[in-house]
């Protein structure tokens, strides 16, 4: 820092120090407020704290609170100065105005200054038991904070029985506030504050009298609450249920929570259907509030909707995208359009989506997309109009539009084999405009399996194989992939196509994953066509679209936890752990996708990515997660291969490295993955790979799969 | 249990207020906002909720015209309610600085730091009714009562607060929403029905999805406590009042109500009664989920030659007899490299304006019936298929109009009845008013 900069900084701090010592009370409290700027934009202040303190004498209750702004952002830093403003603290917690006595101790309790904390218990005790309920609702909320500093002490002076005294308190705000404190300090100690039935009746009762703030603070504690009976379970939504008409959505989101809690525990099916059914008109009124609630209010619906999909089928125009909604909300919308598709309404939902599809946003556009090619997967009725759909926008030939027609239908050639052959003609008819790599890497895919049926196939990827050094890994590998695949189905005349593939891709490349994939393909290969083919050109599992329906297990979780944090991240309650808590699983990057495949992960992103899984136990796991990664283009589009590389080098060391070394199905499959993880999701031929090699080295090779148990050669050379 | 802080910064990145209600987080909490938000080129992957695992921090942000008015949480909190708070925060905002902007918040970061601590303890939202507010923080005398309008210059003038301020009542009272003592001379409550019609028409004249949002403003001049009772045409409260069905009523899909509302009471007889607040409140707002038939009917033929693009544009009231639509507004979408417009229309003033690639027809009154029809073209520079000036028409024709004395719905006051204990007799006043919200038509 030169010499000149850091003078000024001191010349301000001096002025400023001069001022708050001034006689003048405005000067000092212009002073006072320069000092808050300076703070508030992150300059370091706190070199004026005992000058700051002093200005605490001031009667004017203005410059108090600020000064006691000041103290609350410093007093850690200076905790020797900071005692100094304790009497002052102190005194005015006795202060005959109750504004003042509630500022003094709020402020008190803010500051995490060990010593202090001693000065604050007599003066939070007496003001528990204040005539003035705002001074008691302030004090509730102090228990809180100072059980976040130092539970014991709390517990020791029996704080928390006169918290509990406050919640048969006569003032409403009095109540919510300690309820909130109560469970404040239950995250910490799960085991000292359960809500019991009179309980229950009691706040239910104070739900009526609360300001909105309280009411969902009150609802939130209601909801822990787990019904005894069914009269209870009745007596509890009936009396939730008027809180849908409140203005406030947190109130209507947390009345919605609780409904849904009990719905199962209701005394007869009857008042399930209708409390249930009165869920739905003020959840879609939720729609017209800002973005921002939007998205709580949609994500909220998604998941009701996979338990109770009868809420909203009659609804669905309600989710069609307006177009100045904000993208996220958009997204939202369309997923929820793909789960509400039903036989009532496919045309009109699909109709709306190819809509989409020529929208502006290319973002937008790709999901639409994407969305038409889940609901063929999933909806086989409405397969036919979607290929349709996408045909259309291929031909239509507008760039970014064919990609991703191109990588949708490259799913839907895996779920329906050899029903679209049409199709295919159409793909190679409007190969040129298509250039992003993933798109690329699925034609390419669609050529390889497809060779029988494309005439000029060789010449087509001929073309293609001239620019091959140029592509990204993942279009290499496809590439790889379709030669073998054209040599196998048209043998002679696609000789030379895979000589120069398999020369490129292991004489002529850095990637260790192209390279150990050529080497397979290879021994594969002087194996014999016949081997070759029975395990290239072996049945597909086929992928499916779950329209993003996750687990059972993870749907109760969210809507246990309905417009919290952790139901709009879509990830268990328990991801989310107080920071006191260890913490869980937390998955950042897509690298970890790779290694894990549990639901909770694959509902990260949302998307398309959660849902496609293979119908094969086995593959389950990899093809759900090799679609995954193809929908995260920064990890798809070949920016980040040298990291993938690098994983599954070290895979393959693990596995290959130690002689003998016992190869697991498990790091098999994380094998795989990383394979597929540089592909588009269609490389299921290339299981084969590990054991191909593996013989080499690793002699002990358990039966892992059935295609595994192929006559194991060794390669001659 | 819900915010662990609240910031605010500008369109930069910058803070410009920043509130720490608890330990659990430190002072670099705007650091990672930015990384992940603004800093970001890609806005593709923006939400309004997203966690930063390293941290273990979930942030919750509002986007208000150039400013990120964000909470941010290390536990499980209740979203929706930090949305909603920080959604009422700028709506408090609003009510003091007329305007929210990066300017408005700087001049006044003395009065947000005394609101944010009355608004908020501990990451619990206190009270966010900005009439209590103003009351409840350093409220001077009632002598002083510009400085309710003018906060700014309150703050920048230096005088002495001689009264000390005292909590109100009202924060800590059942009806949290209104003090004691009010008065006014002459005792009236206005109330106008606003109806807005959302529509999204596709271009071959279908409609696709049509609501109407209704909101009940109340503008309420009474003295004392009083206790109003609202008497509408809905068809439930009807039927539970026992009056004959002849009478029109209308069927309100969901209703929302402002706090002073008693709700029970709704629910068990659909009576709305309620204690109002003083002044101009929303009192309920309802939405009716029915098939509108388009009250202004726009048809336009977009048709693109070698070196122009002409428009022929038809609009057709299809309002009841002797309904008024003011203010007509059309807006249609326009090559983004066209130039030199000459149009003609039958009625009304057309304007382009290029910065928003907009052809803008208004026309102030359009009577029941009428039918208007504009023509004319743009010239294009260049020739040949473009995707980018494709993009440009694929976008919505977007109309506004209002349409006052008529409430689409059909909704009705019938009654509104005010009792209060000094039993002084009360003027209401309604009046009906029909928008266009969001209403689109798309191009074919």
């Amino acid at each position: 820092m030169s010499k000149a900069f850091s003078n000024a900084k001191k010349g301000e701090l001096f002025e400023l120090k001069a001022e708050l010592n001034s006689q003048s009370n405005s000067t000092r409290k212009e002073a006072v407020r320069k000092t808050i700027a300076s703070m508030t934009i992150g300059r370091d202040v706190s070199g004026l704290f005992t000058d700051v303190l002093n200005c605490m004498q001031s009667p004017n209750i203005e410059i108090k609170k600020l000064v006691y702004l000041y103290i609350v952002n410093y007093a850690h830093t200076k905790p020797d100065l900071a005692i100094l403003a304790v009497n002052s603290f102190v005194r005015d917690s006795e202060d005959p105005n109750p504004l003042l006595r509630a500022l003094a101790i709020r402020t008190m309790a803010c500051i995490r200054v060990d010593k202090i904390v001693e000065y604050l218990l007599e003066p939070l005790q007496r003001t528990l038991h204040d005539q003035d309920p705002y001074v008691r609702k302030t004090a509730a909320v102090c228990v809180a904070k100072l059980h976040a500093m130092n539970p014991e002490l709390v517990q020791d002076q029996g704080m928390l029985d006169s918290l509990l005294d406050l919640l048969t308190d006569g003032n409403p705000m009095v109540v919510s506030n300690a309820v909130a404190s109560l469970m404040d300090i239950a995250e910490y100690r799960p085991d000292f504050f359960k809500i019991d039935s009179p309980l229950v009746m009691k706040l239910l009762h104070a739900l009526n009298e609360c300001n909105e703030w309280g009411q969902v603070l009150l609802l939130d504690a209601l909801a822990e609450y787990n019904p005894r009976n069914h009269d209870e379970a009745d007596a509890i939504v009936e009396r939730v249920t008027s809180r849908l008409q409140h203005a406030n959505g947190a109130v209507v989101l947390a009345a919605t929570r609780i409904v849904i809690a009990n719905a199962e525990k209701l005394s007869s099916d009857e008042k399930r259907m209708n409390s249930l059914k009165k869920l739905t008109a003020p959840l879609i009124s939720l729609l017209s509030a800002n973005g921002e609630f939007q998205y709580v209010a949609l994500r909220s619906i998604r998941i009701i909707n996979q338990k109770y999909s009868f809420l909203f089928q009659n609804d669905v125009r309600v989710f069609f995208c307006k177009y100045n909604d904000p993208l996220y909300v958009k997204f939202e919308k369309v997923e929820l359009l793909i789960a509400l598709l039903d036989e009532s309404n496919s045309s009109i939902v699909l109709q709306e989506m190819n809509e989409y599809a020529s929208e502006v946003d290319m973002d937008f556009v790709k999901k639409s997309i994407e969305g038409i090619g889940r609901i063929a997967l999933a909806h086989e009725a409405s397969a036919d109009k979607c290929v349709e759909l996408l045909v259309a926008l291929l031909k239509a030939g507008h760039d970014g539009v064919t990609d991703q027609a191109v990588v949708v239908l490259k799913n839907i050639f895996r779920s329906y084999p050899q029903r679209y052959l049409s199709v295919v003609e159409v793909i190679c008819n409007n190969c040129e405009s298509i250039g992003e790599p993933d798109a690329k890497a699925s034609m390419i895919w669609i050529f390889g399996e497809y060779a029988e049926h494309i005439p000029q196939v060789v010449e087509l990827l001929g073309e293609l194989m001239e620019g091959f050094s140029t592509e990204p890994v993942s279009v290499q590998l496809q590439l790889l992939s379709a030669a073998v695949k054209v040599y196998l189905a048209r043998g002679h005349e696609g000789k030379g196509l895979l000589e120069s593939a398999l020369r490129l891709s292991t004489k002529e490349t850095y990637s260790t994953d192209l390279r150990d994939r050529g080497y397979a393909y290879s021994r594969l290969l002087s194996c014999g066509d016949e081997v070759a083919r029975k395990v290239v050109m072996n049945e597909r599992p086929a992928v499916s679209d779950t329209r993003g329906e996750m687990s059972a297990d993870l749907q109760a979780d969210l809507s246990r936890n309905m417009g919290k944090m952790s139901s709009l991240l879509m990830r268990k309650s328990a991801s989310l752990r107080s920071p006191t808590a260890p913490p869980v699983l937390t998955v950042r990057d897509s690298d970890n996708l790779l290694s894990m495949g549990n639901d909770e992960l694959l509902m990260i992103d949302d998307g398309p990515t959660d849902a496609i899984q293979g119908r094969e136990n086995g593959s389950e796991q990899f093809l759900g997660t090799d679609d995954l990664i193809g929908a995260l283009p920064s990890v798809a589009n070949g920016s980040q291969p040298p990291q993938k590389d690098a994983k599954a080098g070290n895979l393959l060391d693990e596995l290959f490295g130690a002689p003998g070394k016992r190869i697991d199905r498990q790091a098999l499959e994380r094998v795989e993955i990383s394979f597929n993880s540089s592909g588009p999701g269609v490389s299921s031929s290339m299981l084969p790979v590990a054991p191909a090699t593996a013989p080499a080295r690793a002699q002990p090779l358990p039966p892992v799969d059935d295609i595994l148990s192929l006559p194991a050669t060794q390669p001659q050379k | 249990m819900v915010a662990s802080a609240i910031f605010i910064l500008d369109s930069k990145g910058k803070t410009l207020i920043s509130r720490i209600f608890r330990g659990d987080v430190d002072a670099d909490i705007a650091g990672d906002f930015c990384a992940r938000v603004i800093d970001v080129d890609d806005e593709s992957g923006l939400k309004p909720v997203f966690r930063v695992d390293s941290k273990q921090r979930t942030y919750a942000y509002v986007k208000y015209s150039n400013l990120y008015v964000v909470g941010v949480t290390m536990r499980n909190s209740n979203a929706a309610m930090l949305l909603e708070f920080l959604n009422k925060l700028v709506g408090v905002f609003k009510e003091y600085f007329k305007e929210v902007q990066e300017e408005s918040i700087r001049d006044n970061f003395v009065i947000i730091y005394e609101l944010l601590d009355e608004m908020m303890d501990f990451g619990f939202p206190q009270v966010s009714e900005s009439k209590v507010l103003q009351q409840a923080s350093r409220v001077p005398t009632p002598t002083k009562p510009a400085f309710v309008l003018e906060p700014l210059q309150y703050i920048t003038q230096d005088y002495h607060v001689l009264e000390v301020p005292r909590p109100p009542v009202a924060v800590t009272n059942a009806v949290s929403w209104r003090s004691e003592g009010i008065k006014h001379s002459r005792n009236e409550v206005f109330l106008d029905v606003i109806e807005k019609v959302n529509i999204v028409i596709s271009g071959n004249g279908s409609t696709l999805r049509s609501e109407i949002l209704g909101s009940l403003m109340v503008k309420s001049l009474l003295s004392g406590m009083p206790d109003l009772k609202l008497g509408l045409n809905d068809r439930l409260q009807l039927s539970e009042a026992g009056k004959n069905r002849r009478e029109k009523s209308v069927d309100l899909e969901d209703i929302k109500f402002h706090q002073c509302v008693r709700l029970s009471k709704f629910e068990s007889d659909r009576t709305i009664s309620f204690i109002p607040p003083d002044g101009e409140f929303e009192l309920m707002s309802y939405r009716l989920n029915m098939q509108v038939r388009p009250l202004v009917w726009v048809d336009a033929v977009i048709e693109l030659k070698a070196t122009r693009v002409e428009y022929l544009v038809k609009v057709r009231s299809q309002l009841k007899p002797r309904c008024v639509a003011n203010n007509v507004q059309i807006r249609l979408p326009v090559q983004l490299d066209a130039d030199t417009p000459s149009f003609k229309c039958s009625s009304g003033k057309y304007k382009y304006v290029p910065a928003k690639d907009e052809l803008v027809w208004t026309i102030k009154q359009l009577k029941a019936g009428r039918e208007l029809v504009m023509r004319g073209r743009f010239n294009l520079p260049s020739i040949g298929e473009n995707q980018e000036r494709d993009n440009a028409t694929k976008r919505p024709i977007t109309v506004s109009f209002e349409v006052p004395y008529f409430a689409v719905s059909g909704l009705q006051v019938r009654f509104l009845k005010v009792m209060e204990k000094s039993g002084y007799r009360a003027l209401p006043w309604v009046r009906y008013i029909t928008q266009a919200g969001d209403y689109q038509i798309r191009i074919v």
